[in-house]
Formats: C-alpha cells, sequence, structure tokens
C-alpha cells in the first residue's frame, strides 16, 4: 500500500533522508524508530505531501506522491508531530471543518463528525475550545482528525508523546483496533509502544534504514537475548571459572549484588539454547543456592543503542 | 474550488473568533471620523462629499490592513498548522484565495460600518451618489491590494510583528510612489516621461482618480493585476518555504 523508492531528501547542504526504500501492506503497523533526526518525520512529510522529495519518489495507494499530491492527500490521515491544532475553534467546528475540506457535507459531514468523536470519546468536550483542552484530549482531537474519513493509510508522527500511561494505552489500543483494516506509520521514541503495536519496526538513523524487522527478531539480535540469568549465593570470581568450564557455555560474567551476598550470573552460549540442567548440577555440587533463574528476552533498547551508535562510529 | 468556501468560512470565522476583529473595526471607525471631522475640518471645508474622508484611507491602510493580515499564515507557521492544512486534499490556491477573501471581506464590513458618513453628508447637503459609491469602490479595491501584500509578507515568516513591519515598508512604497512630496524629489531627476510612469505604480494615484468618479478601466485593472502579482507571490513563497 505504501512504496518507498530510493527516497532522498536534502534541506540545503544537509541530506536528511538517504535513499530510504521499503514497502508497507495492508494490515502492517510499521513502527518508525530512530534517534532525533534521524529522518523519521521528514519522511512522513513526503508521504503525506506536505514536503517534496529531492530524488526518488513513494507510491502510496498506488499513487505517486510526486504526480498526484491530491489524490494522495485524499487517501491518508495524517497526525503531524506535537498534534497542531486550530486552537481558535472548539472542537466541533475544528471537525466539522476538517469534514468539508474531505468533501463530507451536510449530513455526511455531521455524521462523520460523531463517529470519530465516538471512536475518540470526545463527546466530553464538544463545545469545548481547543487552545483549553488538555493534551490527551488534544491528542486525541488530532487523532479524530486523521481518522475521520477512514483513510486506508494512517500516517502518525509521535502520536502518544506527551501522554500520561493510560492516555498511551487508550491511544495504542485505537491504533491496534485500525491495524487489520488499513495501512499504519507511526513514529515513536518509545520502544515498549514498537512492541506493544507494532506489526514491524524499521530503525532509522542518519536517513538510512539500518534495521527492519518485526519486534520480536529486533530483539533477537540482542547480545542478551536467549541468554540466562541467575540470581546465586555464592562469590563471584571463583563461579565466573566453574560456569565457563561447561559445554556450550560461551561467556560467563558475575556481578555481586551491593546488598546480600547474592551475585547475578550471566550465561551466554554459543548453541541454540542454553545448558540449563548442567548448570543448575554444577552450581548444586558447590552448594550454592539458586535464588531465581531467567532466561533474558533481550531489550529492545540495547538493541536500538547499539545499532544507532555502531552506525554513528562509522560516520 | 469547493474547499475555497470552505476555507473562506473557517478564516472569517478566526477574525471574529479572536478579539482582532473587534478592535480593528472599533480603531478604524474612530480614526476614519476622527481624522475627517478633526484632522481635515470636515464642516469647514462646507462640501457635501467625501473627499475629507476617503483622502485618509491610504494612510489608514498603511497601518491598519497589515494588522489584519498579518496573523493569516505567520500564525499557522509557528503553530504548526499550516502542516495539517497542507496535508489536507486542498489546493494552495484554494486556500491562498480563501484566506485572501475572507480577510477583503473582514476589511469590506469594517469599511461598510462607516456608513453614517454617508448618511451625515446626506443630511447636510445634496451630495454625487455616484461619487461616493466609486469613493468605497476605489477604498475597497485599494484595501484588497494592501492586503494581497500582507498576505504575501505573512507567508514569509513565522513572526506576526515581522509580517507587520514587512507588509508596511512595502505597502509604503506603494502609497509614496505618486504620493506629491515624493513625486517632487523624483521630479528633479527623472525625465518626464518616467516620471509618469513610476507615478502609474503608486496607489494613490489610481485612488484619487476613482474617487473623484471617473470609473477608468485601467484604474481597476490596476488594484485587481496588484492583488494578482502579490497572491502568486504568495503561492511561490508558501511553495519554496514549506518545510521552514
Amino acid at each position: 500500500m505504501i512504496e518507498v523508492r530510493k527516497l532522498v531528501k536534502d534541506f540545503g547542504p544537509i541530506r536528511a533522508v538517504d535513499g530510504i526504500c521499503f514497502k508497507v501492506g495492508k494490515g502492517e503497523i510499521l513502527g518508525f524508530l530512530g534517534p532525533n533526526g534521524a529522518g523519521k518525520s521528514t519522511t512522513m512529510k513526503i508521504l503525506t505531501c506536505f514536503l517534496p522529495p529531492t530524488s526518488g519518489t513513494a507510491i502510496v495507494g498506488e499513487v505517486d506522491v510526486r504526480k498526484d499530491s491530491l489524490a494522495v492527500r485524499r487517501k491518508v490521515g495524517y497526525l503531524p508531530e506535537g498534534t497542531p491544532l486550530y486552537s481558535d475553534m472548539d472542537v466541533l467546528g475544528f471537525l466539522r471543518f476538517v469534514a468539508e475540506v474531505r468533501g463530507f457535507r451536510g449530513e455526511e459531514a455531521a455524521a462523520a463528525v460523531d463517529r470519530v468523536m465516538a471512536s475518540c470519546r470526545l463527546e466530553r468536550v464538544r463545545h469545548q475550545s481547543i487552545d483549553t483542552l488538555s493534551k490527551g484530549f488534544r491528542q486525541r482531537v488530532g487523532f479524530a482528525q486523521a481518522i475521520l474519513h477512514d483513510p486506508p493509510v494512517l500516517i502518525l508522527d509521535e502520536p502518544t508523546d506527551g501522554l500520561d500511561p493510560n492516555q498511551k494505552h487508550e491511544v495504542r489500543d485505537l491504533i491496534k483496533s485500525m491495524g487489520k483494516e488499513k495501512c499504519i506509520i507511526l513514529s515513536t521514541h518509545i520502544l515498549e509502544e514498537v512492541e506493544a503495536v507494532c506489526t514491524r519496526a524499521i530503525i532509522i538513523d542518519r536517513g538510512r534504514i539500518v534495521a527492519d524487522e518485526t519486534p520480536e527478531g529486533l530483539r533477537r539480535r540482542s547480545r542478551q537475548h536467549g541468554a540466562l540469568q541467575l540470581l546465586v549465593e555464592a562469590d563471584g570470581a571463583a563461579m565466573e571459572n566453574e560456569l565457563a568450564e561447561l559445554d556450550g557455555v560461551e561467556k560467563v560474567t558475575c556481578e555481586a549484588l551491593d546488598d546480600s551476598k547474592l551475585c547475578r550470573v550471566r550465561i551466554y552460549s554459543s548453541a541454540d539454547s542454553i545448558p540449563l540442567q548442567p548448570v543448575l548440577d554444577r552450581l548444586a555440587g558447590k552448594k550454592c543456592p539458586v535464588r531465581e533463574v531467567t532466561l533474558l528476552k533481550g531489550s529492545l533498547d540495547e538493541v536500538f543503542r547499539s545499532i544507532t551508535r555502531k552506525e554513528g562510529a562509522a560516520a | 474550488m469547493k474547499n475555497f468556501w470552505v476555507i473562506l468560512k473557517r478564516e472569517l470565522a478566526a477574525y471574529f473568533n479572536s478579539p482582532i476583529a473587534y478592535v480593528f473595526i472599533i480603531i478604524f471607525l474612530m480614526l476614519s471620523a476622527g481624522f475627517t471631522f478633526f484632522v481635515s475640518g470636515f464642516y469647514d471645508t462646507n462640501q457635501a462629499d467625501l473627499r475629507a474622508f476617503f483622502s485618509w484611507h491610504p494612510w489608514l491602510y498603511l497601518f491598519l490592513i497589515p494588522s489584519a493580515s498579518m496573523r493569516l499564515w505567520a500564525e499557522e507557521r509557528r503553530s504548526g498548522t499550516v502542516e495539517l492544512l497542507l496535508t489536507l486534499p486542498v489546493t494552495l490556491a484554494d486556500v491562498v484565495l480563501g484566506k485572501f477573501v475572507a480577510s477583503w471581506l473582514f476589511v469590506g464590513l469594517a469599511l461598510f460600518l462607516t456608513f453614517p458618513m454617508v448618511f451625515t453628508v446626506a443630511y447636510l447637503g445634496a451630495p454625487d451618489g455616484g461619487v461616493i459609491l466609486a469613493g468605497y469602490l476605489g477604498s475597497f479595491l485599494m484595501a484588497g491590494a494592501y492586503l494581497a501584500i500582507g498576505c504575501a509578507a505573512s507567508a514569509l515568516t513565522r513572526n506576526q510583528v515581522v509580517a507587520f513591519i514587512l507588509a508596511v515598508v512595502v505597502s509604503l512604497l506603494f502609497v509614496l510612489v505618486g504620493f506629491g512630496v515624493f513625486t517632487g524629489i523624483l521630479a528633479s531627476f527623472l525625465p518626464s516621461g518616467l516620471l509618469d510612469l513610476v507615478a502609474q505604480l503608486g496607489f494613490i494615484t489610481h485612488f484619487d482618480s476613482i474617487q473623484r468618479g471617473v470609473l477608468d478601466s485601467r484604474d481597476l485593472l490596476y488594484f485587481l493585476s496588484v492583488m494578482g502579482w502579490m497572491l502568486a507571490a504568495n503561492v511561490v513563497i508558501l511553495e519554496a518555504r514549506r518545510g521552514e
């Protein structure tokens, strides 16, 4: 539904987007990740026809953004970064305005506005002036505006930015509920959001795609992924050598915890599965009680940092 | 074209949703009456016409109209709503025209509210209705030209004060060209043929001739083409400075 082809965008001497290619289909919720200034927003602005690309192009719902920007804009719902809204209008008036620009008239417009007011739970602030709304409501108005015409493509630039955890949860549920019918791209800094909502994640750094995978796949890139973590009552240094001898163990790290005699042991394996039983047997042989066993999943934070920092160092 | 009306409606409502509209109208009415009666000595001239009233308009507009137009684009840029607006399925022409016409109607309303002036002269004497009508038409057209300059200036910046000053400076050029004192200075070194040409570029030359009751198509064309060029500049500026 969206196909980005070798997209390049320069701002003067600065190359903000550097030859990005990707495709997103219906039913996908794509998370756009990357450090600030990586080119996420710029890419989204090109997809929504706010900015023209320097070279390359994007096809949105079978229409080329360079050829027919009006047709693209009809198919896309867009929530710009920071949720700009006409603060002098009230919620009803604003949504009414968007509905009319989107081509709804009279009864039709009223019905469309009522529909999004219900799905974004805005009835309570119907006649409230936008500049008096709380951040959560503002965000919902921005969201309502984007889905008002039931677009096949939804582009959301940091949709949960500045919301409290409950509001974040609500917005995520809303996004997920629409994910099956639409093609959604959202950008975020919050990695847990990608896991909670997205079916796929793309990490951009310095205008280039450095990773394009499912959240699960990204996590698998983590060094921690599949590692075994134990909390053991023992002396760290001795333990390290002891366990490193075992078959299938590649590396062992031990870390004494401050407030107790406990020691956190992490065991990394070269094989597909960690030799859990031999490790436990060996510890039992040494009379070291094991308090806790965890199989680490790896954190997206760590993957994100390692990918984007590595690229930074190379440049 | 349908969207032109939607934009127009929103912009017009935006004027009245803020205090700008009321402040603008009140100040315009107070100043135009004040200048006419107290500075120009409306009663002393003993003439039943509105020349004293209209002759102040170029100067009132010079400072008042940029205050009505400065918000139009600068505010959209500052608050980021320009991104919202231009990613809706609207053409630039619809938006630029919609905003311009809304502001023109708004200023037109302020101008319309000076109608008690007409009753005053009608009460005092027997004015020539045609001349007064021509005066209003000329003033309205000239207001459009000022507004178009103000729109283009507003599109250049995200700061309303900068937009205001830019619009005043550019408008001042249009006023001074063809204004007596300034023409005198130019006459000292420009050949007379060129001087006429330069004078033809100013607001006052054309406004005066309409105000006299002579509806020359060249004067109408002049104001319409200033609007046309300035609005075209507005579109070009927006297109060029989208991302900033």
